[in-house]
Formats: structure tokens, C-alpha cells, sequence
């Protein structure tokens, strides 16, 4: 369809657009910046808070921009008198519905409300204080997410974002008028419902009703304590979007700075759960290997294909509730977190000599269902809670701000060893497609005994944003052993977010698609885009951060799990084989079916 | 199946199971069992595909879609501009008096719910009350209690 | 400004003459577009309130270039004060059916629906059995349309066109952003035309009688005749279809208690009118324009009760999406009683009236937007009252 370009002004400069461009995009264009509470580049346009206001001539009323749409001849003014007395008072408006205690709250300094608040130097509050007591009652249920009604100004971004993009609908507004609120089901806490505590509503929440659990205090205590051997792991989108809350450009990688920071912090041990990583390609492309034979040699009717991935603990969630039927289709592999914490208690501590009484597990994550995670009752096999703490990028942010560190002038340094090797097959389990990858580039080399047939080992039909994705892979001249396989197109898909999650759930489920493998990862873009991540988000930030994985990746000596010495050291000292005796009791786990409605 | 999985399931029949048929279904378990339960709300979420927290949003959205448990009988007293200048509040008075209990509140035989309501749209007739679909126009405080009194014999 | 003496008429409610299937038979004989010309031509404008001329709306409507289109028949009568399409409904629904099918006829809908507010529910039985007997009736002329009945659940907000659509849509109650119109994007976000009650039995009545009959009546902003809720400190509250175009002193001479001190013309989102304006103001387009609501109120009224129980109405019945009228509305409601309590000094009611200008221009729909008509008519009116 060929597109019809509209001419406008904008505070007096021409702008050329295309049609069904709205005013706000038109304005972005000519770098004139409008101030917006309820649009988020990643939802529906909603078009409620009106604090986007501007005022087109000959119009009665003003627009809100990020919903209307240009037209030819339009003249728009940002910043007449009208405007900024509307936006003035919309901005007086939500701070008196506001629990505006800005000093006590966990996102200050990093408020989109506060922000506007100082731009239009609102002093004195003129309007009557209509915080309800009752709202101030924080919601503290999950261990992910706290929820604090006294600091919602109702854009829905979270509603939206909960159904758009995660097809979850946990949270939804409720009431009307004075009594509208964003609510779960019969306001039933958070941890009563769907709520998977992706934290993809943290992410888009502009002011602190929609938080994280901190845990920053615990793991201080922890770190003061000298009893203590506190042992931190990091996952492998951190490093690549830690740097964006410490003022450092979006998409910069800092792996060795911030194995510095974590030092200087005073962890104990600082690790890597791209080890694990590794580790769980191993165990995972076994299963995986292991059930293709027995579906295709054995003719096992119980074996559930397509394997569905498990380290996304929102996916996880998200399918216990929605698709119970579907539990013996996921991988029995806990997610690298667990491995890790697993093994720290036993492996590590055995090998450095230290009671795993006195371990704490720290592990940061771009995550928030990672802290529910590591809560289950199945992640104990340690003999205690395998890891004791999970903190977001943002949180590890905090602590090195808190620690005095100048981050920028932390000199690049390397993990510790043992459980601090990896590969770059580990470090892309960051990114949507990066766990596929990393486990077609060691599955093909197990059944051939070559690497896969794609240039530099970079899988690109796997990669990329596109919400599902689908490859196939022909397998030939198998070694003797995978005789069975020889022939065969293995084929596979990748889905992140959970809207595409519950496609491909669903074509599965109808018969409309068939793979041998699907990997799901939670959050939009995978882990790089996880509720944990600095704020804001958007699609160009989480392509940056996807591109430092992949560069991560290519920079890495070894870029097969297979090949992490560490790795290979730990089935040799420790475990034996894959899905061995030991990596069942420690590695692997169960589900548990939960209530969908 | 239980007495509201019946009537959810035949509603669903009825209206059909797109989200325009939402409003018709939640309107009849409302016109059968005067409020939503839990329990229905959980049913028609299963049945319609969609989240429990969107269908109470959008219930909770109109005044009539109660979510709370209500009596078998729901007065709704209108409490807008003409009614109140012909005496609304002596109505409600009367029947809080009748009923023992006060706006907002089910009788303890959970027979009647006494309400407010926004404008009924009898302005020329008022004060004016709606006894779950009826409507019964120019009350006085003595005739409210007469009506009324004619439905709790009816229990 | 050009205005008629205080007339009462006899058509809407007229059942003398009314054998809708005549009007029918005549109109669906007729080329679609030379119909639509006529409602133009009489110069009929939505009796809801908004006053948007009817047959462009149609004509819009039929330019779209779409498979499916509908015809809703707003009656989802629930600005306080008027109560016309009850009666309406009531006493002559025929009508109302007849000016949907010519609407379906002319814009090509094969569809159109009543949306019913659920207070009117008592009406629904009978309303069913009639449209049941109405499609059949169309269908043996070979009109391809057929009338659907749907309810409303007690949302004032769901008149305000687009509320009503998603309310059918089965979602909760909230005014889209416009563009796009409902001409274009309207119920399932196909062309709609939607018009109030009233507005339709004006339309068969053109058809009836062609548009010059109708254009006999009014003045040339506000053509014809419309029907009057009336109530408050009246003799004689009821029903009533008056010429359009009559200045309000006449009005309240006829209906009036002889102490008249204001009348609220148009509802709780209408103008406050006191008593020295009587002579000025004319009822209709050209002056204040009125979905029928005419509400008196004499010397022994307190405006700050009025004002009061309008705010609290507005409230409560804001959909609540927008933070004009959603926290606008709740400031209005409670700086008011701040200011009668003395907790805040009577020059804070200029900040309110600040605030109502900004809900004016700023609100998404037409209900945070009207909030200021009765707001600062009544301040400034009436402000003794409000501060002491």
C-alpha cells in the first residue's frame, strides 16, 4: 500500500509525515520533545493521561498527541498558554491522587511523575490530598513484585502490558470513577493469582506503584556478616545492560568492570551463571537426544515432544497455570540460577572447603520471577535453599552507587574459577534464540561430529526480535551411534514474551504446528529485556543489549558448551555424566499445575 | 455441576462465547443470582477465554454488575437532584427504618439490599425506587414501606 | 438572534397518523441518497444533545466503503433530569424501529440495535415482542435489516457514543479516542450511525411528511420541534414537545412556580440559567442547546446543594480512564465543600473554575468535558450560595 505524506506545522516548522503518523511522532521528528505518562512505544495507545496535550488550530478542544493523528494542513503548538496551563494542572492532578512521599519511595530519582513534577516546578500543592488510607497498604504477597496503590496514577501501562504483551491479564482495571483502580481478581493478592512476576509491568510502571522486592538489605547483612561465605552469580544479560543505571551508553558491555564492582562490593566469590549455562545445554540437548530416541526408535508414547525450554521462570509460571497439560512437554532442566545454586552448596563448597551452612547464594538477574524462583520448595536439593537472594540489574545498581564504586573507572577483571568459565553459547541464553543456539551448536556436533553448517558458528535464522521464529535443520552423516537420526529435519522454534509463548502453545495444542524443540523465553526479547532490567525499555534498547550479547559471544575464545573446561571438569569430578544420578538429584526438578483461573 | 456452572453454561449457550456476549451473560446470573460470585466470574472467564481479572474489571465497571453478595430483592432508591428536592432522604429513612438496616446493607435474611441509585430517569415523577426491574414512581416515605412490605410478604 | 414564541406541539407522540409501515413502504421505494438529502435538507439535529446534523452523519456513513455497518438507536438515557426516551419508547417505540430501517435502508446496514439503559429494563419484554414483530414485518417487504435489543448495566457514561459501543463489545465502559469517528470506526469498529431516540422518530416523521413540513418549525440553526423533559419546582413536570428557538422567560412562564430562580437547561452537563438571563437566553442551537432536560428550581433551593449533587454524580459516573475528569471531578466536588466548611478561602472556587476550563479542553469525552457548564455557570451565578 503506498503511503500518503501529510504536511504539517509544528510550533511553526514544517514537518512532511506519513499519513496515520500521530502529532507526538510527527513532533519526535523534529526533536520537539512532548511530555508522556501513558504511552509506552511497546503497547496500544491509550490516550488517558493527557498530560501529552497540544493544542491544533481551529480545534475546540486540545488533542492528546500520542493519539491523534496528523492531517494535512494541521498546525500544532506544544507550548501555547492553554497547553501548559492543561498540562499543569493534569500533572497537579495525578500528585494529588499521588502518594507523592518521593524521599521514602524505592524509585525516586527515577520517577517519570517526579521528572515532569520538576519540570513544571510544582511547589506548593494546590489541589486537595485524595490519597485513600486504604491504598497505602502495599501489597507485599510475592516475593517478585510489591504493588502500591497509593503511588498509581492509572495510565494502564501495566494492564496493557500484562495483556498485549503477556497475554497474562493478571491485572486489570477495575471500578469507575472516583473508585477506579488497577486490580487482580476480587483484588486478591498477588501471589494468589496469575501473575507469572515477569515484571514486564515493573519495567513500563512510571512511578512506584509497581515495584520489585528489594533484597538489597539481606545481602548487605550477608556481606557483613564474616561468618558468612557469600557467593554471587551473574546471568548473562546483565552484563550487557548494567551499565545503562551506572551512566554508561545503552549497549555497552561490561562484563569486567562489574566482576570489579562485585568485588569491591565484597561477594565473596564472584561467579558466572553462563557456567551454568553451559551446563544446562549439556543436560538439556541430552534430554532432548534422549527423547527423540525413545519416540523415534523406542516408539515411547510417553514421551511429550515437542521439549519445551525451562530457564524462564515466568514461563514456567506461565504454563503451570495456563497449560498444565502441557508440564511433561517442559524440560525436566531447573534454569541455570538453580544449577547454579544446586552445585554451589555442594560442588563449590566441597572443592573450596566451605561449610555450605554458612554459603549464601546471591544471584543477579535480569529477572523478577527469578526471586519467586528460587523460593520454590523444589530448589532445595543443596540440603538448604540453593540460592538465598536474587537482586535485579537494577538493584546491583543500587548497591554499587551505594558502595561508593565509580563504575566507569573499574578495571576490567575475570570471575573466579571454579563455576566462572563459560562460553559464548552461554552468554547468549541472554538473548530470544541464544538457548536454541547454543544447543543446535552442541546437539549437531554430539550426532555428527561436526559443527553446525552455519558461517562462524552464528545461527541467524534463530536471532533476531521477530515475536515467533522457526528453523529447521537437516541432520546428515550422523555418527554411528545417532544412526537413528540420520535424515532427519529437526525442527525447532522461539518464542519470547508470553503472547507468542501462548501462540505457539496453542498451535501445538490445535495440531497446527509440530516441532522437536521450542525454546520460550518470558520476556520480550528474551532475558536482555527482562523485568529486571534498567528502565526504561524499548525496542532499540533491547536490540542494543542484543547486539552486546552476540558481540560478547564472538569475543569469547570458546564458543561451545561443550568446550567449557570447567564444565567438562565437573562431569568428570562430580557428576559423572549428563542426566546422570547426581544431575538428577541436583540438576533437574518437577512442576507443579496451578489454578488458571 | 453446581447451580451457578448450570447457569453460566446456559447462558453460554445462549449468547455464545465472543466477548461481545460478555454484558447478556453477566446480566443474566445477575438477573438470577443478583450479584456475581466468585464462582461465576471464575466460569465465565473459562468459558469465554478470558482472564478472571478482566472479567471483574469490566463487571465491576457498572453499578448493576454487583460483585459483592446482594439480597434476593435489590432497592434502589434514586438519589439525584429531583428526587432529592421531593424528599428522596424521608424515603430512604422510612425504609432503612422498615428493613433495619442502612444504605449498602443486605437484611440479615439476606431478602432485601437497600441502594442508592444515580438518576432512574423519572425526574418529573420522583422520588423514585427500583425493586430489582420495577420501577415504582411519586413515593412518600408511606408508600415506599407499603410496597415493600407487600414484597416481604411475598417471601 | 431570530426566535419563535413558546409553541407546543403534537409529533413525536402523535399516533393519529401513524402507520409506520407506510412511511416504510414510501421511503424504501426512493433512491438511498435522495432520502439522505432530505434529512439534510430538513436540517434535523441529534436530539441527544451534541446536536451533530443527522444526515451528514448518514452520509458519512454510506461513503464508507464496508460490508458490514450498523444502525444503534441510543437509549441510553441517563443524563439526570431527562427521561423523554422512556416515554418514547414507550408509547410510540414503532417509530423509533422505523427511522433505524430507513437508516439501514439508506447507509446499506443490515443490522441495528437498541442500546437500553438498565434502569429502563421494565421496558424490555415489550420492546422484545415489538421488534420481533417489526423485523418480521420488514422482512415481508424484503428489507434486509433486522433489530436487536441489548442492555446497558447502570454506566451513564455508556451514551457517550463510543463508551456505548464498547460496552456492547462486552468491555467496560470507556470513550475510545477520536478519530476515528463512529461514522468511520463505530460498533466492531465498522460504520456506525448512532442516534438518540428521539432523533429517529423525527426522521420517519420527515419521511412521513417530507422535510419542508418539518423545516415549518424552529429557527434556521435549530429546525423543528423537540421533546422537553420538565421538572423541579413545576406545577406541571412531564413531557413535552415544544418549538425549538423559544427564549427562556416564555418558558419558564408556562412551566414555572412563579418564584423561578434558575433553570438547569440541558442536565447535570448543562448551563445554570438564573433569573436575569431569563430574557436572553433562547433554547436551541443558536443559545443553549439541550438534550430536552429542563430542570427549575425556585427561591427555596440551595445551588450549592444542586452544584453539590452534580459533582457527586460526575464522580461517581466518570469513567474514571481520563485525570481530568477522573481526579478533576473529585477536586471540584471536594474544594467546594472545603470552601463551605471554611477550610479553604472562597478565592479557591477561582482555582476550581480554572481547573473546570482545563477539564473542558482537555478530557477525552464529551462528559469530563461538560463539566464546566454547570461548575462555573453556577460559581458564577450563584457564588454567595456556594461560599456561605
Amino acid at each position: 500500500m503506498s503511503k500518503y505524506m501529510v504536511n504539517l506545522k509544528i510550533n511553526n516548522i514544517p514537518v512532511t509525515v506519513e499519513e496515520g503518523t500521530t502529532i507526538l511522532e510527527a513532533a519526535r521528528k523534529l526533536n520537539i520533545s512532548i511530555p508522556t505518562l501513558c504511552y509506552h512505544e511497546d503497547l496500544s495507545v491509550a490516550g488517558n493521561c493527557r498530560v501529552c496535550l497540544v493544542e491544533v488550530a481551529g480545534a475546540k478542544n486540545l488533542a492528546a498527541s500520542c493519539a491523534a493523528p496528523v492531517s494535512e494542513g494541521m498546525e500544532v503548538n506544544t507550548n501555547s498558554k492553554n497547553v501548559r496551563t492543561s498540562r499543569r494542572h493534569v500533572v497537579e492532578l495525578l500528585l494529588s491522587e499521588h502518594n507523592a512521599d518521593c524521599t521514602k519511595c524505592f524509585k525516586n530519582g527515577h520517577c517519570e511523575l517526579q521528572d515532569l513534577a520538576s519540570e513544571y516546578r510544582i511547589g506548593d500543592h494546590v489541589f486537595i490530598d485524595l490519597v485513600k488510607p486504604q491504598d497505602k497498604v502495599v501489597d507485599i504477597s510475592s516475593p517478585s513484585i510489591q504493588k502500591d496503590d497509593s503511588k498509581c496514577i492509572r495510565c494502564q501501562r501495566c494492564v496493557r502490558t500484562c495483556s498485549e504483551l503477556q497475554s497474562v491479564s493478571a491485572l486489570a482495571v477495575c471500578y469507575k470513577g472516583d473508585h477506579q483502580r488497577i486490580s487482580t481478581f476480587l483484588s486478591k493478592p498477588l501471589h494468589e493469582v496469575v501473575c507469572t512476576n515477569c515484571g514486564q509491568c515493573v519495567n513500563r510502571c512510571p512511578t512506584g506503584a509497581l515495584t520489585e522486592r528489594t533484597y538489597i538489605e539481606e545481602v548487605w547483612d550477608a556481606i557483613n556478616d564474616p561468618t558468612k561465605h557469600v557467593v554471587v552469580e551473574t546471568a548473562p544479560a546483565v552484563r550487557v545492560a548494567l551499565g545503562e543505571d551506572l551512566g554508561i551508553e545503552t549497549g555497552t558491555r561490561v562484563t569486567g568492570k562489574m566482576v570489579s564492582a562485585l568485588r569491591h562490593v565484597g561477594f565473596d566469590s564472584v561467579l558466572d551463571t553462563d557456567f551454568t549455562a553451559d551446563l544446562t545445554i549439556l543436560e538439556e540437548g541430552n534430554e532432548l537426544l534422549r527423547r527423540l530416541k525413545k519416540a523415534l526408535v523406542e516408539k515411547d508414547e510417553t514421551v511429550r515432544l515437542p521439549m519445551f525450554t525451562s530457564c524462564s521462570p515466568g514461563w514456567i509460571k506461565f504454563i503451570e497455570h495456563t497449560y498444565s497439560d502441557f508440564l511433561p512437554h517442559l524440560s525436566t532442566c531447573k534454569s541455570p540460577q538453580q544449577m547454579f545454586g544446586a552445585l554451589a552448596k555442594t560442588y563449590y563448597a566441597q572443592k573450596k572447603n566451605i561449610n555450605a551452612k554458612n554459603m549464601v547464594v546471591v544471584s543477579i538477574m535480569p529477572c523478577t520471577a527469578k526471586k519467586f524462583e528460587s523460593g520454590r520448595p523444589e530448589m532445595r536439593d543443596s540440603g538448604y535453599q540453593d540460592v538465598d537472594y536474587v537482586l535485579t540489574t537494577r538493584e546491583l545498581a543500587m548497591m554499587i552507587k551505594q558502595a561508593g564504586i565509580d563504575f566507569a573507572k573499574m578495571e576490567d577483571t575475570a570471575y573466579d574459577s571454579i563455576m566462572g568459565d563459560s562460553t559464548g553459547a552461554g552468554v547468549i541464553f541472554g538473548n530470544t534464540g541464544g538457548v536454541m543456539e547454543a544447543a543446535l551448536r552442541t546437539a549437531y556436533e554430539v550426532v555428527t561430529g561436526r559443527e553446525v553448517p552455519f558461517a562462524n558458528l552464528n545461527i541467524v535464522p534463530v536471532r533476531g526480535m521477530e515475536g515467533v521464529k522457526e528453523a529447521k535443520v537437516m541432520i546428515k552423516d550422523v555418527l554411528p551411534e545417532w544412526s537413528f537420526l540420520e535424515g532427519v529435519e529437526l525442527s525447532v522454534a522461539i518464542a519470547h514474551g508470553l503472547a507468542n509463548a501462548n501462540k505457539v502453545v496453542q498451535a501445538v495444542r490445535d495440531g497446527k504446528a509440530s516441532y522437536h524443540f521450542i525454546e520460550i523465553m518470558g520476556c520480550p526479547g528474551g532475558c536482555i529485556g527482562g523485568g529486571g532490567q534498567p528502565i526504561p525499555t524499548n525496542p532499540e534498547i533491547r536490540q542494543k543489549r542484543a547486539d552486546a550479547i552476540y558481540a560478547e559471544d564472538e569475543g569469547l575464545p570458546k564458543r561451545k558448551s561443550h568446550d567449557n573446561p570447567e564444565v567438562l571438569h565437573l562431569y568428570k569430578e562430580f557428576l559423572g555424566e549428563p542426566l546422570g544420578h547426581k544431575s538428577h538429584d541436583l540438576l533437574h526438578t518437577h512442576y507443579k499445575a496451578r489454578k488458571r483461573y | 455441576m453446581s447451580r451457578t456452572e448450570n447457569l453460566v453454561s446456559e447462558l453460554v449457550e445462549k449468547h455464545g462465547r465472543s466477548r461481545n456476549s460478555l454484558m447478556p451473560i453477566l446480566q443474566g446470573i445477575v438477573q438470577e443470582e443478583r450479584f456475581l460470585s466468585e464462582e461465576a466470574m471464575i466460569e465465565i472467564a473459562r468459558e469465554l477465554n478470558l482472564s478472571t481479572a478482566d472479567v471483574f474489571g469490566t463487571a465491576s465497571f457498572y453499578t448493576f454488575l454487583d460483585t459483592v453478595p446482594r439480597g434476593k430483592n435489590i432497592i434502589r432508591v434514586c438519589k439525584t437532584i429531583s428526587c432529592h428536592m421531593k424528599g428522596k432522604d424521608e424515603v430512604i429513612e422510612a425504609l432503612e427504618a422498615l428493613l433495619k438496616i442502612k444504605v449498602g446493607e443486605t437484611t440479615h435474611d439476606r431478602n432485601f439490599t437497600l441502594l442508592t441509585a444515580n438518576c432512574l430517569g423519572w425526574c418529573h415523577k420522583g422520588p423514585v425506587m427500583l425493586i430489582n426491574d420495577e420501577v415504582y414512581p411519586e413515593l412518600t416515605p408511606h408508600k415506599a414501606c407499603e410496597i415493600l412490605e407487600a414484597y416481604m410478604k411475598a417471601q | 438572534m431570530e426566535k419563535r414564541n413558546l409553541k407546543k406541539v403534537d409529533i413525536i407522540f402523535d399516533i393519529s397518523e401513524c402507520d409506520y409501515l407506510a412511511v416504510l413502504d414510501k421511503t424504501i421505494l426512493r433512491d438511498p441518497d435522495e432520502v439522505i438529502l432530505d434529512i439534510i435538507d430538513s436540517g434535523l439535529k441529534g436530539r441527544g444533545g451534541a446536536g451533530f446534523p443527522t444526515g451528514l452523519k448518514w452520509k458519512f456513513t454510506k461513503n464508507e466503503d464496508s460490508e458490514i455497518k450498523y444502525v444503534i438507536c441510543n437509549a441510553d438515557e441517563g443524563e439526570p433530569g431527562t427521561f423523554k426516551d422512556r416515554e418514547i419508547l414507550d408509547r410510540v417505540p414503532e417509530k423509533v424501529f422505523t427511522g433505524m430501517a430507513i437508516c439501514g435502508f439508506c447507509i446499506g446496514a443490515k443490522e441495528g440495535y437498541i442500546y437500553l439503559r438498565g434502569e429502563y429494563n421494565f421496558l424490555l419484554e415489550e420492546l422484545k415482542m415489538k421488534i420481533d414483530l417489526f423485523n418480521k414485518q420488514i422482512r415481508e417487504k424484503g428489507l434486509e435489516f433486522t433489530i436487536g435489543i441489548r442492555s446497558g448495566s447502570g454506566a451513564y457514561i455508556c451514551g457517550e457514543e463510543s463508551a456505548l459501543f464498547e460496552s456492547m463489545e462486552g468491555y467496560r465502559g470507556e470513550p475510545r479516542n477520536k478519530p476515528p469517528y463512529p461514522t468511520v470506526a463505530g460498533y466492531n469498529w465498522k460504520p456506525t450511525v448512532i442516534n438518540n431516540v428521539e432523533t429517529l422518530v423525527y426522521v420517519s416523521m420527515i419521511c412521513r411528511l417530507g422535510p419542508d413540513k418539518f423545516k415549518e418549525l424552529g429557527t434556521k440553526d435549530s429546525r423543528g420541534s423537540k421533546v422537553f423533559s420538565v421538572s423541579g419546582d413545576t406545577p406541571s413536570a412531564g413531557i413535552f414537545e415544544l418549538e425549538l428557538g423559544m427564549p427562556l422567560n416564555e418558558f419558564v412562564e408556562e412551566f414555572g412556580d412563579g418564584d423561578t430562580k434558575a433553570v438547569q437547561v440541558g442536565g447535570a452537563s448543562g448551563h445554570c440559567v438564573p433569573r436575569k438571563q431569563f430574557n436572553e437566553t433562547i433554547i436551541g442551537f443558536e443559545g443553549i442547546p439541550t438534550g430536552g432536560s429542563m430542570m427549575i428550581f425556585n427561591s427555596s433551593r440551595s445551588m450549592y446543594n444542586v452544584l453539590h449533587d452534580y459533582l457527586e454524580f460526575f464522580t461517581e459516573e466518570s469513567c474514571g480512564q481520563c485525570t481530568p475528569c477522573r481526579v478533576g471531578c473529585q477536586q471540584l466536588l471536594k474544594g467546594i465543600e472545603a470552601v463551605k466548611k471554611g477550610e479553604r478561602k472562597p478565592a479557591y472556587l477561582e482555582e476550581l473554575k480554572k481547573l473546570a476550563l482545563t477539564m473542558k479542553v482537555a478530557a477525552k469525552c464529551g462528559l469530563g468535558q461538560s463539566v464546566a457548564n454547570p461548575f462555573n455557570s453556577i460559581i458564577d451565578n450563584f457564588r454567595e450560595e456556594i461560599i456561605y
